[in-house]
């Protein structure tokens, strides 16, 4: 680890892990739920364990790209980071503030959590993805901006790189539209047209930036390959993510409202989604097939190579797969969603920061990489999970489809619970693949407490 | 990706790119709005269509139901939950006779103890989703 304050990014990476844990733990909790209705019913309804299982996923996100950030800016920039103690500072504060929302969703009926947050000044709760309450809301506002203030000041003295200057870039754009959570006009179709600002140009947006700057610089650090080559492919990729995926945001507005134009340029543009993906994936294997070293962490190269591979299927493939306005007619709002949900989650942004933690973690614990044994446990990991993931996809496209025929295409089409208990065969195969991922992330988890002997000491 | 193309030009078609597709992202959004009128039906958004989009807000509907397909995927959709229940009265007593301790082995709506001035709101909301001009999504009744 060349500069001491690099090493706060160790409790953000720590806490991402314990969070994404959670994450999955929820995600068996609603899984069994899909096939035992009343599992844990009325103490942890449906809804609960969803937003639990959503929010922990965009906040250990957030902590793993932050975390990344505090890794590779002062790396890039040459110099110690502006200021480790508003690093640590923030990071207690978003993660009390975090857990608390959490046990405010589990403990009180959401309607209550409402009333006492404040969500009567200002109504943002209740929309997907954004139920935190007001409180939460504004105080990611504020770590997002005392990080931001931080990890821009650290660039300004120092270096400027392409790969920082993506990063930030990606990181200002999170910011930025972050704050369309907090416009949620009363009429329905502007709300939701508006509420897509944050979560597609999110997704499909200013996240890809954040990938592609921290997958660009594992690259360079395990490859060797030279910085301008992998700089200017990330230039390429980033442009290609925006070029298609601003437009794209169209797949959003098929059937909220909008003008039906939207199915042309939303069919047209997202069409074109898949070729960032393919292009990071051409990317991650032509420089790793270039490479000039052999760098001691190659469960770390296995991770990058992944990330592009796994982003390309999920969110690529997957994505297409429904994206043209005449199929997503039928497909909208069913399994297939939730299939290609997973995948590209997983693929694109859980990858991503795992490969991250991967590359640094070993590196501020002191040794360029780990132990052959405890490599060779995180690549088991690596590949159960990843596997896992593969089959929880294919079975919940499975579901999608005869869902889509038997309620919306059948010349009888049936009532929608009628369906889901046709289809409970592959929501139970899904729940138990779910459980092959967990054993991954126990794997993972306990790759971090394997000793043996290391191959080399940290430069 | 060799010789002459060099990482300054890709950064500068990476900035020109992004700053004309997003401007031309405002723009087809700025089209939108001005056609939104004739489609969402706002003149009939009443103070209770209001009061009833932040109770299915507040008691995180959509953590189970989709409505227009977004949301989640575990309970029917309720763009249209209006015309496959049977009007308001279908709904408000759909949503009020569901038992405090769910139905053994199945998914079943909580118990929320609205009154009639919520359940006639978000009822209303549901009638006033159902007429908005959606490009006839669901395909079907069954949403």
């Amino acid at each position: 680890m060349p500069f001491q304050s690099q090493g706060v990014a160790k409790y953000y990476f720590m806490a991402a892990i314990a969070l994404f844990a959670g994450q999955i733990l929820f995600g068996l909790i609603m899984g069994l739920q899909y096939v035992w209705g009343d599992f844990l019913f009325p103490a942890i309804p449906f809804n609960v364990a969803r937003m639990v299982h959503t929010n922990l996923l965009i906040v250990w996100l957030l902590f793993g790209f932050m975390g990344g950030a505090y890794y590779l800016i002062p790396e890039e920039s040459e110099t110690e980071l502006f200021s480790p103690k508003l690093a640590m500072l923030l990071f207690w504060v978003f993660l009390v503030a975090g857990a608390l929302t959490i046990v405010g969703y589990l403990a009180v009926p959401y309607a209550t959590l409402a009333k006492y947050t404040g969500n009567d000044l200002l109504e943002t709760m209740g929309r997907e993805f954004l139920e935190q309450p007001l409180i939460t809301k504004v105080g990611i506002v504020i770590v997002a901006l005392g990080f931001l203030f931080n990890i821009s000041m650290t660039v300004l003295k120092g270096r400027k790189t392409a790969i920082s200057t993506v990063l930030l870039l990606g990181l200002w754009g999170l910011a930025v539209f972050f704050l369309f959570s907090f416009y949620n006009p009363s009429n329905p179709v502007e709300d939701k047209f508006f509420w897509w600002w944050t979560v597609h140009l999110w997704v499909e947006g200013v996240w890809e930036l954040i990938l592609g700057s921290l997958l660009a610089f594992v690259l360079i650090k395990v490859t060797g390959v030279d910085r301008e080559v992998i700089e200017k492919w990330l230039y390429v990729i980033i442009t290609l993510t925006l070029v298609t995926g601003v437009i794209g945001t169209g797949h959003h507005y098929f059937w909220i409202g909008t003008p039906e134009y939207w199915q042309w340029w939303g069919s047209i543009f997202s069409a074109l989604e898949p070729i960032p993906f393919f292009a990071m994936t051409v990317f991650a294997f032509n420089m790793v097939n270039r490479r000039r070293r052999e760098h001691p962490n190659r469960a770390a190269t296995l991770w990058a190579l992944g990330t592009g591979v796994m982003a390309f299927l999920g969110a690529g493939v997957w994505g297409f797969l429904h994206t043209l306005a005449p199929v997503n007619y039928y497909t909208h709002g069913t399994q297939i969603t939730a299939a290609h949900g997973h995948m590209a989650f997983y693929g694109a942004y859980a990858m991503v920061v795992l490969c991250m933690i991967s590359y640094a973690m070993p590196i501020m614990r002191g040794r360029a990489a780990n132990s052959n044994k405890a490599q060779v446990l995180e690549m088991w990991s690596f590949w159960l999970m990843t596997i896992a993931m593969v089959f929880i996809t294919l079975f919940l496209t499975a579901a999608g489809i005869l869902q889509v025929w038997l309620q919306r295409v059948s010349d009888t089409p049936l009532p929608f619970m009628v369906v889901q208990d046709k289809v409970a065969l592959f929501y139970w195969m899904r729940e138990w693949t779910g459980v092959v991922f967990l054993i991954g992330l126990v794997l993972y988890i306990l790759s971090f407490f394997v000793k043996g002997e290391s191959s080399a000491k940290a430069a | 990706m060799s010789g002459a193309f060099t990482k300054s030009m890709a950064r500068n078609i990476f900035y020109g790119g992004t700053v004309f597709f997003f401007l031309l992202f405002l723009a087809l959004s700025f089209d939108t709005h001005q056609a939104l009128p004739k489609r969402d039906h706002r003149a009939e958004i009443t103070p209770q269509v209001v009061h009833g989009k932040k109770l299915v807000e507040v008691n995180n509907c959509i953590g189970c139901h989709t409505l227009m397909g977004e949301g989640a995927y575990f309970a029917p959709e309720l763009g249209n939950a209006i015309t496959r229940l049977g009007g308001r009265e279908g709904i408000k007593g759909f949503i009020k006779s569901r038992p405090v301790e769910g139905i053994p082995g199945r998914r079943s709506m909580p118990q929320f103890n609205f009154s009639d001035d919520d359940l006639e709101a978000i009822a209303a909301y549901l009638e006033h989703i159902n007429k908005i001009d959606d490009a006839n999504w669901p395909p079907n009744i069954q949403g």
